[in-house]
């Protein structure tokens, strides 16, 4: 195992809260809607994240929660029962409504499960309430997608059948690109939760084997293990060797000769591997320092350091699963410098002092790095760019390389020589 | 509780964010958990700011809360203090550190700073983003300024005089992710520069504390922005006498009437009346024949309340629309709003939903919209034109030209803003002459060729357009002498005039047309 450098830290962080998970999680699941039970805050937050700003009537809202509903002058059960209603009755086509917890709402200790299972009775067969908490105060970023799927795995059917199932949102085309290559290596029952329709979720039971397609949902875990389904144990699918590893994993659990997968995968592999070329001219032996927010983050410094030849000054993470993330930790190189939480003042002092060639951090921080002269690439990007799989590896490695190229365009000419 | 999709206005600390954070020396700690830290985007993506807002959040997390929030307080603040070093310090709580009740303002107080430090109380559940700009920007002159407004005599507006200077005013108002702010002051400055008038603070944007502790130098205040400024004039005119100008300088109109305001408060002759009619372009382009095409087009407007009022009356007296709907998302300003309606006979829509503006404006069938990013969205789905007056901002609202919307320029820049969305005049004229015409079906075609797929009807077209040898129609026969008129008609209409013939021909059961058929189509279609 890689000796790696753990360290924790505390103070003031500058992460997203779960809410945000909502923006990919609704794309995912065009039948579902995600009420947030919160504040103005709530909802200026996820419009904010979401691309700016949202101009169509979004799959997502906020009940805001008023003086009222807090005085205990209104019931807040029965306000959210009417904005439930208010809601159904103008998008009658929704199949599952999320209720989603919030800061506010886990303070004032809003029973939204008692909730949930109220609106259930009323409205069987018409649509179905879950609920789970998107809270800063609770959750960080993708761990929202967490709760979401959490909440979702008691409502999955039971069966004995063999199969592999696909765990965490990934792009639509590179969930079928990697079905193919499960079919063509012989795994041929592959699904995916969450499912593109929220009506649609996998049936799971004690043959079921879990691939975690994402590193960020130990609840899901957890849940799913308790079901009966085997964990595989693997690194995730970023990057070429880290997508092999994880298809390999795969075809192991369900007793795939090596060989053939090596059949099926050694033309991609080589494909992808040169097609990263060009962006490892630009990568290799620079210095990268990752801060706390995706969760991606070990799986992304893994990638940029073995197959891009990055140097690794510190690796960010908002908080470190060590059963989930161990098969990458073995893939780092040893004394990695791996900061679990953040004090973010103390972590900038760190990245003025290390001098690195690129950041990767949240949009708050980004534009005032470059102000400072240093090249920054958005974690965001990452949760909304197709990046899984090995057909993608070339793109991911370019969402890097284009800063830098951009920097060396900028300044090797200067405007001034003109 | 309110189902809200999509909101005009964040929460109050965000205002008290954008004054901090248009400020300098002063730093905001913020009791408030980590997803809160979203706001910093706002103005490091949408207004591209080089510089991270001076906000410390104390990220406090659910573990904490068993425990003791108050002391998770206090380390911030004096980590903030230690490292920021501000000269004056903010403290408050967002949402949810208000329901804790660790009273942030008061802990900072207890702990011995030097500095002064302004406790911010923005309830987060009953107020929003323009509430606490305000608030903030009131609560930090009141502290910096409430021992020096005990001393003071009150000032007199025209004290300029026997001090021997130059008028002095503050101009106040202005913070980020406000409307074009940083370019109106740019305007008004130079404005007031032209008829000798000095500037001492513009405030909060680019000031400190020490500038706001030497407000009470200026003679009279400007108050830039009533959803920012309206309080802090009020107070400053309260406690130390100072006269402020309500005018909003923007429009043709109202930057005289602003000019004219000023100098009445300051007892300072105007000069130069009649030079200031040709300080923009507005008036003249507005009066260009092209512009004929502008009378009574019907506009609806909506935005922030400062900038909705002033947009209905440039639509109404400086271009000549007609303004078929008048709203604000600014309950503050909603009795101004009302008013402004009134006068144009029509009812003001006050409200927070963007869909019941959508609804309003499909209701009003405007011709042109005047609204935030969001009604630009909603136009676009009715198919109408709209250009953009007001926040909620928008990375586009910050353009990298000098674009103000307040004085002369700022005329300008909304004569071009709003009338270039429009079809030009002449080139309106045409366009409905010729819109039967191929060229203008499907989207205007390219000059580099006809590639663009077409029905079989155009196909036609086109052909017979090419080859002037038009024979028959159906049963229609052109005769020599209709042939040779229609090669009189202009080529660009001629295909047009050609179609129309022949429906009238054929409706009329004519079996030929001659000259004189085209004629009479000509005087039947009109």
């Amino acid at each position: 195992m890689s000796k790696v450098d753990l360290n924790k830290e505390t103070g003031p962080r500058e992460v997203f809260c779960g809410l945000t998970s909502i923006v990919w999680l609704h794309r995912r699941m065009p039948d579902a809607f995600f009420l947030v039970v919160g504040s103005r805050t709530c909802a200026h937050l996820i419009q904010s994240a979401a691309g700016v700003m949202i101009f169509a009537e979004p799959r997502f809202g906020t009940a805001i929660l008023e003086e009222k509903d807090l005085a205990g002058l209104a019931d807040a059960h029965e306000e959210l029962d009417r904005v439930v209603n208010d809601l159904i009755s103008r998008r009658p086509e929704i199949k599952t409504l999320f209720l989603v917890g919030s800061c506010p709402s886990e303070v004032i200790k809003l029973d939204l499960a008692t909730v949930a299972e109220k609106l259930n009775s009323r409205f069987l067969g018409q649509v179905r309430f879950v609920n789970y908490s998107g809270s800063g105060i609770e959750t960080t970023f993708t761990q929202g997608e967490d709760g979401a799927l959490k909440a979702l795995v008691p409502l999955m059917e039971s069966t004995d059948d063999d199969k592999l199932l696909l765990v965490g949102t990934l792009a639509n085309n590179v969930e079928d690109r990697f079905k193919k290559i499960f079919n063509n290596i012989g795994i041929t029952n592959v699904e995916s939760f969450p499912p593109r329709q929220s009506t649609e979720l996998p049936k799971i039971g004690k043959n079921t084997k879990v691939l975690l397609a994402q590193p960020y949902l130990s609840d899901t875990v957890r849940d799913l293990k308790h079901r009966g389904c085997e964990i595989i144990q693997a690194p995730f699918p970023l990057g070429v060797e880290g997508s092999t590893k994880w298809v390999l994993a795969a075809a192991a659990a369900f007793k795939i000769n090596e060989l053939k997968v090596h059949e099926v995968i050694a033309p991609l592999a080589k494909r992808a591997r040169q097609a990263i070329e060009k962006h490892k001219e630009i990568l290799r032996g620079k210095k990268l320092f990752l801060l706390p927010e995706s969760q991606l983050e070990i799986s992304l410094a893994r990638f940029l350091h073995n197959e891009c030849e990055m140097e690794l000054i510190e690796v960010g993470t908002p908080y470190l699963n060590r059963d989930l993330m161990e098969e990458e930790l073995n893939l780092l190189p040893d004394d990695t410098k791996i900061v679990e939480g953040q004090h973010v003042e103390k972590q900038l002092d760190r990245v003025r002092a290390s001098n690195p060639d690129l950041v990767v951090c949240g949009m708050g921080l980004a534009n005032p790095l470059e102000a400072e002269g240093i090249s920054t690439k958005w974690s965001i990007e990452m949760v909304f760019s197709p990046i899984h799989g090995i057909d993608q590896a070339a793109d991911l490695a370019g969402l890097f390389s284009r800063p830098l190229t951009r920097n060396q365009i900028l300044t090797s000419k200067s405007l001034a020589t003109h | 509780m309110e189902l809200t999709l999509w909101t005009y206005e964040g929460p109050p600390h965000v205002g008290a964010m954008r004054v901090a954070s248009s400020m300098k020396d002063i730093h905001y700690v913020l009791h408030a958990p980590q997803g809160d830290t979203y706001a910093d985007l706002l103005f490091t993506m949408i207004e591209r700011r080089g510089k991270r807002p001076p906000v410390t959040y104390t990220t406090f997390q659910a573990r904490d809360l068993g425990g003791d929030t108050a002391e998770l307080v206090k380390r911030n603040i004096t980590e903030a203090v230690e490292r920021f070093k501000p000269k004056t310090l903010l403290v408050g709580e967002s949402c949810t550190a208000e329901l804790i009740q660790d009273q942030p303002g008061a802990l900072a107080k207890g702990m011995g700073f030097d500095i002064p430090i302004v406790n911010l109380e923005l309830p987060a559940y009953s107020k929003k983003e323009n509430w606490g700009a305000s608030e903030t920007f009131y609560q930090i002159i009141r502290t910096l300024l409430k021992d020096k407004a005990n001393e003071i005599d009150k000032i007199d507006p025209q004290r300029w005089k026997s001090l021997g200077r130059r008028p002095k005013v503050n101009i106040l108002g202005p913070t980020l992710l406000g409307f074009r702010c940083r370019d109106d002051v740019i305007e008004i400055q130079r404005i007031l520069s032209e008829q000798g008038i000095d500037t001492n603070v513009v405030a909060p944007l680019g000031s400190s504390p020490d500038d706001i502790a030497r407000l009470t130098d200026a003679d009279i205040n400007i108050c830039l922005y009533h959803e920012i400024a309206e309080t802090s004039c009020d107070w400053l005119k309260r406690n130390c006498g100072m006269e402020y100008t309500t005018t909003i300088p923007i429009g043709i109109k109202n930057t005289i009437n602003f000019i004219n305001e000023v100098h009445e408060k300051l007892d300072l002759p105007l000069t130069n009346q009649e030079e200031l009619e040709h300080k923009s372009k507005l008036p003249w382009y507005s009066k260009s024949v092209d512009s004929n095409y502008l009378t009574g087009k019907r506009v609806f407007i909506f935005g922030d309340g400062t900038h909705a009022i002033a947009a209905a009356k440039i639509a109404k007296d400086e271009l000549g629309f007609e303004v078929v709907g008048l709203g604000t998302y600014s309950r503050e300003m909603a009795r101004q709003v009302r008013a402004a309606a009134k006068d144009l006979n029509i009812e003001a829509l006050i409200t927070n939903s963007y869909l019941e503006v959508e609804d309003a404006m499909k209701k009003a069938s405007p011709e042109l919209v005047l609204g935030t990013q969001m009604e630009r969205h909603s136009a676009k789905r009715l198919g109408i034109p709209c250009s953009v007056i007001s926040t909620p901002m928008h990375v586009q609202d910050v353009p990298a030209r000098y674009s103000p919307q307040m004085g002369w320029e700022g005329a300008n820049v909304i004569f071009d803003d709003w009338v270039h969305p429009l079809m030009m005049g002449l080139e309106e004229h045409l366009i409905d002459m010729f819109k039967h015409d191929f060229e203008f079906v499907d989207g205007h075609q390219s000059h580099l060729g006809h590639t663009a797929t077409k029905g079989p009807e155009n196909k036609e077209d086109q052909q017979t357009r090419s080859n002037i040898d038009i024979q028959k129609k159906g049963n229609v026969i052109w005769t020599d002498s209709g042939r040779a008129e229609l090669t009189k008609v202009p080529f660009f209409v001629r295909g047009k005039v050609k179609s129309n013939t022949e429906k009238y021909a054929l409706s009329k059961g004519l079996p030929e047309i001659s000259d004189e058929t085209l004629y009479d189509a000509k005087a039947y279609f009109g």
